[in-house]
């Protein structure tokens, strides 16, 4: 039976971040953590591997997905094989939707990322093994991503997410349980109650309404925030470039511009030459006090606020975002310009 | 996640990313496309004066829950 393996151009082992932009590209054969997966493969072989930049992907998806596709369509594999992404938010989605597309053609497929990466939600149909956050959990994914992958290749019918491993995808199976709803309600609860917390129902992300709009942005305090990881030249408070542990706060003390050589990006998600060359191209500093000049906007509050956004966890950056909206709310900002990458 | 913070705490928020689909997906409201994951507001300042301005229209609109606004070329 024949596997093809997914890769990002970093894991394929054609670059880092400064060629994010590799377009889809096929090499023979098994190629990086490529290698360590065959080892778990039971009577599959991954005959071909796929690369694609993050960033290629993520910008050009409609191109990369139908390139991928049609490499895919050629080596008629029984399995697709994508990642593991770990805690990388872009490597995650161009998995899960190269994976999805897959399944979607009647190719089984799985993907391995880390269960509170974006991609998990992208992914459809195919199956998702969970992973550490980073790559350090690599030999303990490769061995439950090769038994998934080999059971997919095989045909044989799978079980349920717990019992074989992978992410619940939201399907539900009618079965006939042994037990009762009032005894499995039991059993849970007494579980939880031991530190055990288990759930048969998986719960979606929750949603926040629209505030209304800005009624005279004219005569507002304006905030700039960012995810961008923008700080003052040398990082004096060691913002981390990845899974930050916090945010900070710097006064812009009047600024008319994020002046290169004054400020830098730390974010480890991307390559920050460009934004390093002009920090407005990630928080505009410039054109908004522009635009308080023109009187467009009202104020700009003096204090931007950053953070880097990839990695976090979820419950971490949610955290995040109360603080800095107590603080917010606190200074009478009426209104938020955000960045993110 | 701060976008949608941000918001809950009444403060209407625009986010500008160039990845509007997991914008999407954890639940920001008000969301403009930027160019690249590299520079979201673009390389110039022409670019950067029509993304911004397209931002703060949303910010003076009322949305559904995560819309997308495209900025024209």
């Amino acid at each position: 039976m024949k596997a093809v393996h997914y890769l990002n151009q970093f894991f394929a082992g054609l670059g880092g971040e400064g060629q994010a932009e590799t377009p889809p590209t096929r090499l023979e054969g098994a190629v990086g953590p490529g290698r360590g997966l065959a080892a778990e493969l039971e009577g599959v072989e991954i005959v071909a591997t796929l690369a694609c930049g993050d960033d290629y992907f993520a910008e050009h998806e409609d191109e990369a997905l139908a390139a991928l596709l049609e490499m895919l369509a050629e080596l008629d594999p029984d399995v697709l094989v994508a990642g593991p992404a770990f805690g990388s938010g872009r490597y995650g989605y161009a998995c899960a939707r190269l994976a999805a597309a897959a399944a979607e053609r009647g190719i089984p497929a799985v993907a391995a990322m880390h269960e509170e990466n974006p991609g998990v939600a992208e992914a459809a149909a195919a199956y998702v093994v969970p992973t550490a956050v980073n790559v350090a959990g690599m030999r303990d994914a490769l061995p439950r991503l090769g038994a998934l992958a080999s059971a997919l290749a095989s045909g044989r019918e799978l079980g349920s997410a717990g019992e074989e491993g992978y992410l619940a995808r939201g399907f539900r199976r009618n079965y006939v349980a042994e037990k009762t709803g009032a005894e499995r309600a039991v059993g849970l609860l007494l579980a939880k109650l031991a530190g055990d917390t288990r759930t048969e129902v998986r719960g979606d992300m929750d949603r926040v309404e629209p505030p209304p709009p800005v009624t005279d942005l004219a005569s507002a305090l304006v905030a700039l925030v960012t995810e961008a990881g923008c700080v003052p030249q040398g990082n004096p408070d060691h913002l981390q470039s990845v899974r930050a542990q916090g945010w900070f706060r710097y006064d812009l003390g009047g600024a008319d511009t994020l002046a290169s050589g004054r400020y830098e990006s730390v974010h480890g998600g991307f390559d920050v030459t460009l934004a390093n060359e002009d920090p407005n191209r990630l928080v505009p500093l410039d054109t908004v006090r522009g635009l308080e000049r023109a009187g467009r906007v009202g104020r700009v509050h003096e204090a931007l606020y950053t953070t880097t956004g990839n990695g976090t966890p979820v419950v971490v950056a949610t955290r995040f975002g109360q603080e800095i909206a107590g603080e917010l709310r606190d200074a009478g900002v009426q209104a938020v310009l955000l960045s993110g990458t | 996640m701060l976008a949608k913070e941000i918001e809950r705490a009444g403060i209407p928020a625009v986010y500008v990313t160039s990845l509007p689909t997991v914008a999407t997906m954890i639940g920001a409201n008000r969301i403009v496309r930027g160019p690249a994951i590299t520079h979201p507001f673009g390389l110039d300042e022409e670019d950067r004066r029509r993304i911004v301005e397209r931002a703060l229209d949303m910010l003076e609109t009322d949305v559904e829950p995560t819309t997308v606004w495209e900025v024209d070329e």
